[in-house]
């Protein structure tokens, strides 16, 4: 496996609410080039994982590194490389697409010039042209998802973590979504997270999986598929699950000792 | 400074993205201009000044204040913007001083509104100008006071309502504190350091005193401190919220 330099890294991050252990010593590294899924049932952990990333939460211990920087110690130039798109595009509704975007370059740094040049190239990538002066309340699901990707693109981040960022999304959109994450990818770290397997071995170029805040396996989708139990072929299969289903189910329900 | 600038914008427009930012400034003209005339018989007391309309500010920002601030951080909460916001290359505290900003130049406009009994009472007769403004100023000032607790409140929760009465409830303190019902309470058992603070606390004594026409600096400067701490704890809150 080809991997740059580490332009993400996780070490031993933990984070508790109260008594619950929702990241229990997550550890990695993501160069660049690679597409991570973080694959894992709900309540996994990832969101909280990726919200220690781009420093909104604090570690309860561990750290993370974006670009080589401390997400908690020097958040501003860790944020400077960093592009995220946290669970669920949130945006603020009453503003317009363009206005909103406008918003997020100027506080990235951008003049208004270069913001102008930078969100027309954006308009065209991620089609946003039909929309771009309509409130941000009145965009469907798939558009305001695409809002979510812009604004996380609008100061061509080396790093991109995207919170499910096909969630929702029909499947015309879904495929657009991922060709555009690909189209990202050769220059790129990208984390994205997902409960869809599909998506991993769509994007992906390794996955991590994460359940009840512990990572139970890194590798790529193919190693993931060494985990999927051996088929027994006379039996009859009640459920259609695929290769790779079978293998992330036996991976999380081992470890969830059911 | 341009990211202050550009979440002032922001922040600003964004009241006015409803008609609520209408409806609002309408009730707040409207109840400040009817307490003056019927509430404090304006014109029986026949003297052209505006001290029947200051009386009444302390009492009517109390409550309206809190309806203006408690947006500030509820409701980025309860969009998930948040998380945006504080993921931005920006400090937290400029931040929270433009969301602020946006807030008192609200709060600004709204008193503008009111100018029409400042003409009036010019009209009527000749008021002292010198002291309406410096009232002006002083409400200005308690109002963003206001909106500094409002704030504060707002970062603990993403529930507006919530938010609004526990504003409503911190600002009453310390629109109470001044009054000798609350300091007698205080006095027996209380060390007198103690009840001269809380008596210092008392907005209505300090906006008083700047209404009485004796522009005293200590009031400005106590207004613009409290404003000052309400706006770090905002900030300590805000923080304390990510190692939650
Ligand atoms: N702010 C919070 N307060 C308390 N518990 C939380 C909070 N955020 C997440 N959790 C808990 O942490 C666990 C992991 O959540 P999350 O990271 O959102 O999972 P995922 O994104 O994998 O679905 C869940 O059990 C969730 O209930
Ligand atoms: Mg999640």
């Amino acid at each position: 496996m080809a991997v740059g330099q580490a332009l993400v890294e996780t070490r031993a991050l933990i984070k508790s609410f109260g008594p619950v252990r929702a990241v229990d010593g997550i550890s990695f590294t993501v160069g660049r080039g690679e597409v991570v899924g973080f694959l894992g049932p709900n309540g996994a952990g990832k969101s909280t994982t990726m919200k220690m990333i781009a420093g909104f939460l604090e570690p309860t211990s561990g750290s993370a590194f974006v670009a080589g920087f401390d997400s908690q110690r020097d958040p501003i130039s860790a944020r400077n490389h960093l592009g995220y798109l946290p669970e669920g595009a949130p945006a603020y509704p009453d503003m317009t697409v363009a206005d909103f975007l406008a918003f997020v370059a100027g506080m990235r740094g951008l003049s208004p010039a270069q913001g102008q040049r930078r969100l027309a190239e954006l308009v065209e990538s991620i089609d946003l042209a039909d929309v771009w002066n309509r409130r941000i309340e009145a965009l469907s699901k798939g558009y305001k998802r695409r809002v979510g990707i812009a604004q996380a693109l609008v100061h061509d981040p080396d790093v991109l973590v995207l919170d499910e960022p096909t969630d929702g999304l029909d499947p015309n959109q879904k495929h657009e979504m991922r060709a555009l994450i690909r189209t990202l990818a050769p220059t790129k770290a990208i984390i994205v997270s997902t409960h869809i397997l599909e998506e991993v071995e769509a994007i992906c170029t390794r996955a991590i999986v994460i359940a009840r805040g512990k990572m139970l396996a890194d590798g790529t989708p193919a190693d993931l598929l060494a985990h999927a139990p051996h088929r027994d072929e006379t039996m009859p299969q009640l459920v259609k699950t695929t290769p790779l289903e079978d293998a992330f189910r036996h991976i999380t329900l081992d470890q969830a000792g059911v | 400074m341009r990211a202050l600038v550009l979440i002032f914008r922001r922040e600003f427009a964004a009241y006015f993205a409803t008609p609520l930012a209408a409806v609002f400034l309408a009730v707040f003209v409207g109840v400040s201009t009817g307490m003056t005339f019927f509430v404090s018989n304006f014109f029986d007391r026949s003297q052209a000044d505006l001290s029947s309309f200051f009386t009444w500010q302390p009492w009517l920002l109390l409550v309206l204040m809190p309806a203006v601030g408690m947006r500030l951080w509820a409701e980025e909460r309860r969009l998930g913007t948040i998380e945006l916001l504080m993921t931005l290359p920006v400090q937290p505290w400029k931040i929270v001083l433009s969301k602020w900003l946006a807030a008192f130049a609200f709060a600004g406009l709204a008193l503008a509104f009111t100018m029409p009994l400042w003409i009036t009472v010019n009209w009527l007769g000749s008021p002292d100008n010198g002291v309406i403004l410096a009232s002006y100023l002083g409400a200005w000032l308690m109002a963003g006071a206001f909106l500094a607790i409002a704030s504060c409140i707002s970062a603990l929760t993403k529930n507006q309502v919530l938010a609004f009465i526990g504003a409503v409830i911190a600002g009453f303190i310390f629109v109470m504190a001044g009054f000798d019902l609350v300091l007698a309470a205080v006095r027996p058992w209380a060390p007198d350091v103690v009840v001269q603070v809380i008596a210092s606390m008392s907005f209505i004594g300090h906006f008083q005193r700047i209404t009485d026409g004796v522009f005293e600096a200590s009031a400005l400067v106590f207004f613009i401190s409290l404003i000052g701490f309400a706006l770090w704890l905002n900030v300590q809150i805000l923080d304390a919220r990510k190692a939650a």
